[in-house]
């Protein structure tokens, strides 16, 4: 027995350090560096040593090793980081209960999926794995790095980042359990109540381990709770252990989750879409909500009928921590443009446009630590592009992920999947359907169903 | 008594007030007059860049020329600002669709495989909140398009100002087509391929009988005209098929995987229609076949994805590129309904992906008009032309850029729309937090 759990640690071990993320080594001169924190360098080279910036300067030294990048004329910024994306999943809805808060994406990663390549040609390097939006209390979602090279979906998470989880709240979850299913949430009356006795249950959940942990310190018969992984997931939100990241829209139930979450003493919270948050803005702004919204989405079921394209000026404006996401196979890969839009609505400065991608997003999945800007301890997670990223002409050239490039459009091969099967011809469908999934496996899937 | 006065006095400006707020959903009625645009660069798309003075007069292009004037004109100072054509998207369904999830708000899509008789002129609406949205972007003119089916019915060409569909409409019709197609809709398509393909044998049995019947009710109708003893039953689908199958209405076929292209090519070879290619993903895989038949070409959208998981990431966006250094005629599109406002973004990336600007500009403004037949009152900025054009601060195909004002048939547009008004709305909004 004893031999047979050795074997096991070994083979844990053994596999552990297989799986370790590869990191490289790179030295970027001599472009136009945009560090999102600290202005624009001009001629600036930026060093990655072991998959962390080493140094950002002019005039650097190449560290031994290290692979030279000339960016001579070129423009670098950190990797583009989107907060909603269903990209690399093999599954997106469970969509069996209006609470299922017990999945994680994070077991149904695909590293295959040729949408990892897409992104990284468009500059993204990290991504939030969400659950879909069919339950107002969904699955826990997973921040991943785009490492496409890898046949082992855990070397795509990114290690250490905080648990996040999706909630919903609206049309899908009331479409989906409310007019699909009969049960509560048929309205979004429905939907808090659903929210409050989640968070109810857990608490006494919570309260009962509590008296078992005191209990069995003097009285070695007590029992333990059953336990409950739907419960437990529940449990470490009410503990600040995992951020919200809720898909919403309407102004109203905004303020209705941010009110259910004082209530119950809940502060990381970020809201997805939030296409009338614009409303809201200065309520955002004093919970400390996030805001991760769509560049100009509207119009394309009721809830979004009173939008405006001027959604992310009006909550940066008014002191909200905005991000631009793109719930999209397609919009991930221009997600720079997408930022860029909100200089055409709302004026935004360069640098105010380039942190809606970027540390705005990473602040939002808590790795503001890690990425979001280029600055030296941070990873080495860098995009590199022909003009300015907020020109409609700018042309991604470069992606970079720990030092690994894992772009570049001078090795592109074209057919960049990782596992094609060679008895099937690739062949053109009409409704070719991987670009929207937040509402895909509840049969309600349609083209613009966000 | 006296206090149900007040208290009604009190609903009363409540209800007032209520109704001055509602006016957000209003943009404001547009102008027209004689406006003489001043020191502006000038962006012909016919005839190079020019700078000086742009003349509105009627609502037509009256002179464009160095040191103007007119009498009784509005002056409207254009130094270090840009004047182009209004941007025309040969392929939407605005005005069609109002809020695409709720069925009864969508228009495009009538039930039936064959219904040539549809007009979507009849079901545009002008009061559509996406139209003020669209406009204030520089896009004056859109292809209002029928969906579903294999013939849809009939598209047609508006100006984007107007309170009725006939004010709006810009003198353009076509039939289209939803070329057969033997490929699978989607991935839960779970048809057998065999099954497919008797499916697309089955349609191209539907057209071919369609185009017989037709001339043979064409033959009919015309030895009527001499002969008034001869009975013809009513039949619409005929009726409107007669202008379409004598080559006189274009037909725009819907077409995008590379090997229905080529069958499409074949067929109108075959029956001579007057035809141009719409959607055309695939084309830059059989580009050469589509130059060498000179049949012209609207794509879009340019910002999308792949058509198969092995192709290159940016082939959407080099497709009307590639296209057009093969020598076919391309115009661009955005395919859209509330985001049509994208149309010049989705020439921007044609441009940057190999098309190049020039004609990346053209594709949205002189080549759709030509392909209209409307190359002599759209598309460019010369005189005699109508005043479809906006006057804005840079490149308009940079997201950076700011349309500042728009004019279309010579109306000045307001420059308002609900995105623009919520803004003003919100961007400080009052009562706030804390007053």
């Amino acid at each position: 027995m004893f031999k047979h759990s050795l074997l096991l640690f070994l083979l844990l071990t053994v596999s552990a350090l297989v799986a370790q993320v590869e990191k490289g080594s790179i030295h970027i001169k001599n472009g136009t560096v945009l560090t999102v924190t600290n202005g624009v360098l001009e001629n600036a080279d930026v060093v990655i040593e072991n998959g962390i910036i080493s140094r950002i300067g002019k005039n650097l030294r190449t560290p031994a090793g290290a692979k030279v990048v000339d960016a001579t004329g070129q423009f670098v910024m950190p990797g583009i980081i989107d907060a909603h994306s269903h990209i690399a999943l093999d599954a997106v809805n469970e969509a069996t209960n209006p609470v299922t808060a017990e999945v994680r994406t994070g077991d149904v990663l695909d590293p295959l999926d040729v949408g990892i390549y897409r992104a990284l040609a468009g500059g993204v390097t990290a991504t939030h794995a969400m659950h879909g939006s069919a339950n107002a209390i969904g699955g826990q979602c997973e921040t991943i790095k785009l490492r496409y090279g890898t046949y082992n979906p855990n070397d795509l998470k990114m290690e250490g980042a905080p648990r996040t989880i999706k909630f919903a709240l609206g049309e899908n979850p009331m479409r989906v359990h409310g007019e699909g299913g009969g049960l509560m949430s048929r309205t979004r009356m429905g939907i808090e109540h659903v929210f409050r006795q989640a968070f109810s249950e857990a608490r006494q959940y919570l309260e009962a381990q509590e008296a078992y942990a005191r209990q069995k310190t003097s009285d070695p018969t007590a029992v333990a709770p059953m336990y409950d992984r739907r419960l437990e997931a529940l449990g470490d939100i009410l503990k600040g252990d995992i951020i919200i990241h809720c898909h919403s829209y309407r102004a109203d139930e905004i303020l209705m989750l941010m009110n259910v979450c004082k209530d119950f003493g809940i502060k990381r919270l970020v809201f997805q879409h939030v296409n009338e948050g614009f409303k809201v803005a200065p309520e955002l702004a004093e919970f400390g909500a996030g805001a991760s919204v769509f560049a100009d989405w509207w119009a394309y079921k009721f809830e979004v009928y009173y939008s405006t394209a001027y959604n992310a000026a009006i909550l940066t404006r008014n002191g909200v921590v905005t991000s631009i996401n793109s719930d999209s196979g397609d919009y991930i890969r221009h997600l720079f443009h997408q930022a860029g839009k909100t200089q055409r609505y709302g004026q935004l400065t360069d640098n105010e446009a380039l942190r809606l991608i970027t540390l705005n997003p990473a602040i939002q999945l808590g790795i503001e630590d890690r990425v979001g800007s280029l600055e030296k301890g941070k990873d080495g997670d860098v995009a590199i592009f022909s003009a300015h990223p907020l020109s409609v002409y700018a042309i991604p050239q470069m992606t970079i992920v720990d030092g690994v490039v894992r772009f570049d459009i001078k090795n592109d091969n074209n057919d960049q999947r990782l596992d094609p099967d060679p008895e099937k011809i690739d062949m053109m469908m009409l409704n070719y359907d991987e670009d929207h999934r937040c509402m895909e496996g509840t049969g309600a899937a349609l083209f613009h169903n966000h | 008594m006296r206090l149900t006065t007040k208290t009604f006095l009190l609903v009363f400006v409540a209800l007032m007030m209520a109704a001055t707020s509602l006016s957000a959903q209003v943009v404001g009625r547009a102008t027209k007059g004689t406006f003489l645009l001043k020191n502006a660069t000038i962006e012909t798309i016919a005839n190079g860049t020019v700078r000086g003075d742009l003349l509105i007069v009627d609502g037509k292009i009256a002179n464009i020329g160095m040191n103007l004037t007119a009498a009784g004109a509005k002056e409207i100072d254009c130094t270090d600002k840009y004047i182009y054509p209004g941007f025309i998207d040969a392929g939407t369904n605005l005005g069609l669709i109002e809020v695409s999830s709720v069925s009864l708000t969508q228009d495009a899509r009538e039930s039936g495989e064959v219904k040539p008789f549809l007009e979507a002129l009849t079901a545009v609406n002008p009061s559509s909140v996406a139209i003020p949205v669209t406009r204030v972007s520089g896009v004056t003119t859109v292809l209002a398009m029928p969906e579903g089916g294999l013939i849809p019915g009939q598209a047609a060409l508006i100006n984007l100002v107007g309170y009725s569909p006939d004010e709006m409409y810009a003198g353009f019709k076509a039939m289209r087509m939803n070329f057969p197609s033997s490929a699978a809709r989607g991935r839960r398509d779970r048809r057998s391929e065999e099954d497919r393909k008797k499916a697309e044998e089955k349609k191209f049995k539907e057209i071919t009988e369609l185009w017989e019947e037709t001339k043979l009710f064409a033959k009919i109708q015309r030895a009527k005209a001499t002969d008034p003893s001869i009975r013809q039953a009513y039949n619409p689908t005929l009726e409107a098929m007669i202008p379409v199958v004598a080559g006189e209405m274009p037909l725009f076929i819907e077409v995008d995987r590379s090997d229905d292209i080529l069958a499409a090519l074949k067929w109108i070879k075959k029956t001579k229609v007057n035809a141009v290619l719409t959607g055309v993903a695939e084309g830059w895989r059989v580009a050469d076949s589509i130059a060498a038949a000179k049949v012209p070409v609207i794509t879009g959208p340019v910002i999308g994805l792949p058509t198969r998981q092995s192709d290159r990431y940016d082939r959407p966006y080099a497709n009307a590129g590639i296209m057009a250094k093969a020598g076919v005629t391309v115009a661009i599109r955005s395919n859209d309904t509330e985001n049509v406002r994208d149309l010049p973004f989705h020439a921007g990336f044609a441009a940057a992906y190999g098309m190049g600007r020039e004609a990346a500009l053209k594709a949205i403004t002189l080549i759709p008009a030509q392909l209209m037949g409307l190359g002599d009152r759209l598309g460019s900025l010369e005189v005699g032309k109508e005043a479809n054009l906006f006057i804005c601060d840079g490149d308009p195909l940079e997201t950076k850029t700011q349309i500042e004002q728009v004019f279309i048939s010579g109306w000045e547009i307001p420059m308002n729309s609900r995105h623009s008004l919520l803004y003003d709305e919100f961007l400080e909004r009052s009562p706030g937090l804390k007053n």
